[in-house]
């Protein structure tokens, strides 16, 4: 009797919790993941800040923030996104303009625009904006896209990359232009035109060799060796990399990572906070994250495989793929396989807009998917 | 595919976006393996080296400088010690910029502009790690100066070391050397380990010759450092596990010098351009070791200035010159006791054969004159006149018949022309001349053929023959002995400064020179005995309570170096002869033998055996004349303080 007592209660609290969901219109799964990463990363924030509570505070804050953001545009109206895509883009691009003008005549680097009350980065409302746009241009016309749509295609893509570029903002330039490029791959793009650009990839990135900054050059050798300067750019990869290969299989255990605590490690609790979960967690605490990460790129994809409209479709499925090209970045970077971008690792880096822009756009893809059965 | 203005196909849409994301999951599983296999190779593969990095990292190896052995006198006089004193250090990886870290201190006052240089060359040859002094003994005054500013000079620090002091100061300097700063040639050649959070090292004298053994074994500390190689105890949940491995103390070293004669022998001396050297003929323990003019070793302790440096290299009196190891003189008649017993261990000479002295001599066939230095003569003398009146033509004509390759044999057994082997560095050979030694000296062939007149004057301690203070004490101490010959040495002892346990060092004996019988050894010892009862040193031994046996001596000077140190007065007063004084006592059981040189003091007997007297009376009576007065400087200050 009492057992099914228990089961009957649990039963009812999973239906309540289920339909609960239902009418916040949230994925549960999804939900589950990214509360999950969420919560492990507010958890390294604690060690990886020294100890200090007001930074998990602020933390959390940012996370509700975020959190509430997620809700927020999960009950968007169908069809508003579709329509605001084409302004959004427009406005952003008028925004990298102004910011790149500035940034002309103060003669200086300029990712900022200063509203006075708010200071923020137009290239970072281009991450979302130019896939929104590549899946807006993609849902009137056949798939695959035809060769004129692809030109089209490009111009969206390369203006703003090429805008953020000269900031200059290379890492985020690249992550633009890699956010449309998914668009335009999930979206069909045929084989030979994927070969046909990686090639012709190789051959700019060859020559614009020569038009990258002296400080971006440097970023790249220093990847290609960090020994050869090893005190000055190379001090970060090769204190990270020192961190997680000390951490081994289980870690030193919590609050006990030496690098960290002691200072060794960079940025500890911002872009290089993989190193501390690799110190101090080891490769069991590093597993279970990447689990979790794959988990929640998936159930997205599988969400945006079940919706019915193009537009819904190709924008969700290109925010999974970011969401996971941002980890493995960063874990590749902070491990010592790519060069030093600054990308957070998403859910878990301490700061920044980043956390409550991807959140945002996990509120998207809820909202597109409770729309699925309807053309967006 | 892409049939052009073909309308939308829905189904075949959804098909294409399906394909699609199953290839997007099979990137991310690919991508996922690929940084999975990253991470394998660092925490599993490569775990263990990554973990040496990190401990290499949080784990600096602190050194503990032993504490250096102290030095004593043979009665337990302290002559070297350590005293707690604060320094200016610098590690040098944790300095961003050397040179403006250094001028910014020079500015402040706490190192000398004019140092940076060499600072900076000491400094980038050490290790970056490594605490390397910069600044020695800071006043008071200093360290508030530097507390106030130290915010702006990360990486440097003071710290409390234990540093050289001579208490003495500037007596027996010359025995003892000094400790001062580790240069670039002494950096190429030293364990650095042992060096770490140490700036001196021993230079020369007792300091540099038992540097091992003052040295000790440098201890080491582990400490936990942040990124900023700031000591840390605790950081997070991180507590310092962290290892100290003790260090050895220095062994304490005796010495064979007793203070109290030393201080004598130098204040006989103190004004002057001389050398003592005296020992006990029983063992070889030196005594005294006295080269003036001396200096301050704590000056070197401290670290020189510049202008210090030069005062000291510039002055003309050299009184950074060893003079009783490295100054090599001609030993004059000091030597003739040596020759007298040379005569009759060849059977040239007998002891009481009457020699007529006309006041020269030539060689058969020649009438070039050597003369006496009595122009006179002496008149119809033997062997014992011979050597108490110092008669030249006596020793012409020994040495002519001995011949130079005996003489120089015979003299090489009281260990002339060659290092004695004293136990410090620095000492000279001096010069026993032969026709070998000629062939070896001089290129052109003509000027290697020896000269029978060369043979005459070598019998008085003249031409080629060269020989140092050391060397005079030591062939005198073997005259005293009748043959006893033991290696000079200034280290009696040494202690264990945590069990106290005192091991002594063995006289070491050297062989027996292969000369005379013994009543030959007596007669000559008669000579000398005669130099002080009647002869030309009489007037040294009068009311002694002691015999002594003496020789004097004179070397002549021929040439002076011609630079602008020296007016013409100086010259004038440079050109003299240097006086030289040999002797020992007492004479039937002799317990010290020395040898005295003050340069152009004209006259052995006048000059150098009264200074001889002193200390023989110091050692043996422990008569202490009280300290001549009062530094001049000083009393003239007072006097003019009473005239105003």
């Amino acid at each position: 009797m009492l057992r099914e007592d228990v089961e009957s209660a649990t039963q009812r609290t999973l239906t309540r919790t289920t339909r609960l969901l239902g009418t916040l219109r949230l994925d549960g799964p999804l939900v589950a993941g990214l509360a999950a990463i969420a919560l492990y990363g507010q958890f390294v924030l604690f060690s990886s800040s020294g100890g200090d509570w007001e930074s998990v505070l602020r933390g959390s804050i940012r996370l509700g923030l975020g959190a509430l953001l997620m809700l927020a545009l999960a009950q968007l109206r169908p069809g508003l996104l579709r329509r605001i895509t084409p302004w959004l883009y427009l406005a952003g691009l008028v925004l990298l303009i102004i910011v790149d003008a500035i940034g002309y005549i103060g003669k200086g680097a300029q990712r900022w625009l200063d509203l006075g009350f708010v200071r923020f980065q137009p290239s970072e409302i281009m991450k979302i904006a130019v896939p929104m746009a590549c899946a807006w241009l993609l849902r009137e016309r056949p798939l695959p896209p035809d060769p004129r749509t692809l030109l089209l295609l490009a111009a969206v893509i390369l203006v703003p990359t090429a805008l953020t570029i000269l900031q200059p903002d290379l890492g985020t330039g690249l992550l633009i232009l890699m956010a449309g490029f998914i668009v335009v791959l999930l979206g069909g793009l045929a084989l030979r035109y994927i070969a046909l650009l990686t090639v012709s990839g190789i051959g700019a990135a060859t020559i614009g060799w020569f038009f990258l900054h002296d400080y971006q050059r440097q970023r790249v050798l220093t990847f290609l060796d960090p020994q050869a300067d090893p005190l000055g750019a190379g001090y970060h990869i090769i204190q990270s990399t020192i961190a997680i290969g000390s951490g081994g299989l289980f870690g030193k255990g919590y609050l006990q990572g030496t690098q960290g605590q002691l200072d060794f490690l960079p940025e500890r609790t911002t872009d290089f906070v993989f190193a501390v979960i690799g110190e101090e967690l080891g490769l069991v605490g590093v597993i279970v994250l990447l689990g979790l990460y794959v988990f929640v790129t998936l159930r997205a994809l599988f969400l945006a495989s079940q919706m019915r409209d193009t537009f819904a479709r190709l924008l969700s499925g290109s925010l999974a793929a970011t969401f996971f090209v941002y980890v493995f970045i960063n874990a590749g970077m902070v491990s010592g396989l790519l060069p030093v971008v600054g990308v957070p690792l998403p859910l878990v880096s301490y700061g920044g807009t980043s956390m409550v822009t991807l959140l945002a756009g996990f509120g998207m893809l809820m909202s597109l998917y409770a729309n699925r059965k309807l053309a967006a | 595919m892409g049939i052009r203005g073909r309308i939308k196909d829905f189904w075949i849409e959804q098909r294409l976006f399906e394909q699609r994301a199953l290839a997007t999951v099979f990137i991310v599983a690919a991508l996922t393996l690929v940084l999975l296999s990253r991470l394998i190779w660092l925490q599993v593969l490569r775990h263990d080296e990554y973990t040496d990095l990190a401990q290499g990292n949080r784990v600096r190896i602190e050194a503990q400088p032993a504490p250096r052995g102290i030095i004593y006198d043979r009665n337990g006089a302290i002559l070297a010690e350590n005293k707690p004193a604060y320094q200016l250090e610098l590690v040098p990886e944790e300095v961003p910029d050397l040179k403006a870290t250094l001028q910014a201190l020079a500015r402040i006052g706490l190192i000398d502009a004019d140092d940076i240089d060499d600072l900076r060359r000491i400094v980038r040859s050490r290790r970056p790690f490594d605490s390397v002094p910069i600044r020695l003994f800071l006043n008071d005054e200093d360290m508030a100066r530097f507390a106030v500013n130290r915010f702006d000079f990360p990486g440097v620090d003071i710290r409390t070391r234990l540093a050289r002091s001579y208490p003495q100061g500037e007596v027996a300097v010359h025995a003892l050397g000094y400790v001062g700063t580790i240069s670039e040639s002494d950096l190429a050649r030293i364990d650095r380990e042992q060096y770490a959070g140490t700036s001196t090292i021993g230079k020369v004298g007792v300091e540099a010759a038992f540097e091992e053994q003052l040295r000790g074994r440098n201890g080491r500390r582990e400490i936990m450092v942040n990124a900023r190689g700031r000591s840390v105890e605790k950081a997070g949940g991180l507590e310092a596990q962290l290892a100290a491995i003790p260090g050895d103390p220095g062994t304490d070293l005796m010495l064979t010098l007793d203070l109290e004669v030393q201080r004598v022998a130098e204040d006989a001396v103190r004004d002057q351009r001389a050398a003592i050297v005296a020992l006990d003929p029983n063992n070889g323990d030196i005594i005294a070791l006295v080269s003036r003019p001396g200096f301050d070793p704590n000056m070197f302790a401290r670290g020189l200035t510049r202008p210090e440096f030069r005062a000291l290299n510039e002055n003309p009196d050299q009184p950074l010159f060893n003079r009783a190891l490295r100054g090599t003189y001609p030993p004059g008649s000091t030597i003739k006791p040596v020759v007298a017993l040379a005569g009759l261990t060849y059977g040239v000479v007998q002891p009481t054969e009457p020699h007529y002295c006309a006041g020269w001599f030539s060689l058969p066939g020649s009438s070039h004159r050597f003369r006496d230095w009595r122009p006179r003569g002496h008149g119809t003398i033997d062997l014992r006149t011979a050597i108490a009146q110092s008669c030249d033509t006596y020793f012409y004509d020994i040495s002519n018949k001995i011949g130079v390759r005996r003489l120089h044999d015979f003299m090489a057994e009281f260990g002339l022309g060659e290092p004695t082997g004293i136990d410090i560095g620095g000492e000279k050979a001096g010069i026993l001349p032969s026709p070998d030694w000629k062939k070896t000296v001089f290129k052109k062939k003509a000027d290697q053929v020896w000269f029978p007149g060369e043979t005459v004057i070598f019998g008085i301690g003249q031409g080629y023959m060269t020989s140092t203070p050391l060397q005079l004490a030591h062939m005198t101490a073997v005259l005293a002995t009748r043959g006893k010959n033991y290696r000079p040495r200034l280290v009696r002892a040494m202690r264990d400064p945590e069990t106290q346990k005192i091991t002594e060092l063995a006289p070491r004996p050297l062989p027996r020179p292969e000369a005379g019988k013994p009543e030959d050894w007596e007669r000559v010892i008669d000579g000398m005995l005669a130099v002080m009862q009647g002869g030309t040193a009489s007037r040294s031994a009068a009311g002694a309570p002691y015999s002594i046996a003496g020789k004097t001596g004179t070397a002549q000077v021929f040439t002076v170096a011609q630079n602008a140190r020296y007016n013409e007065a100086a010259i004038a007063e440079r050109l003299r002869d240097h006086a030289w004084f040999v002797a020992f006592a007492p004479v039937e059981a002799p317990k010290i033998a020395l040898a005295v040189i003050v340069e152009n003091g004209r006259s052995g007997s006048g000059t150098a055996a009264p200074i001889a007297r002193k200390v023989m009376d110091a050692y043996l009576l422990r008569k202490f004349p009280p300290p001549p007065a009062a530094d001049d400087r000083v009393a003239a200050t007072a006097t003019a303080v009473t005239e105003e």
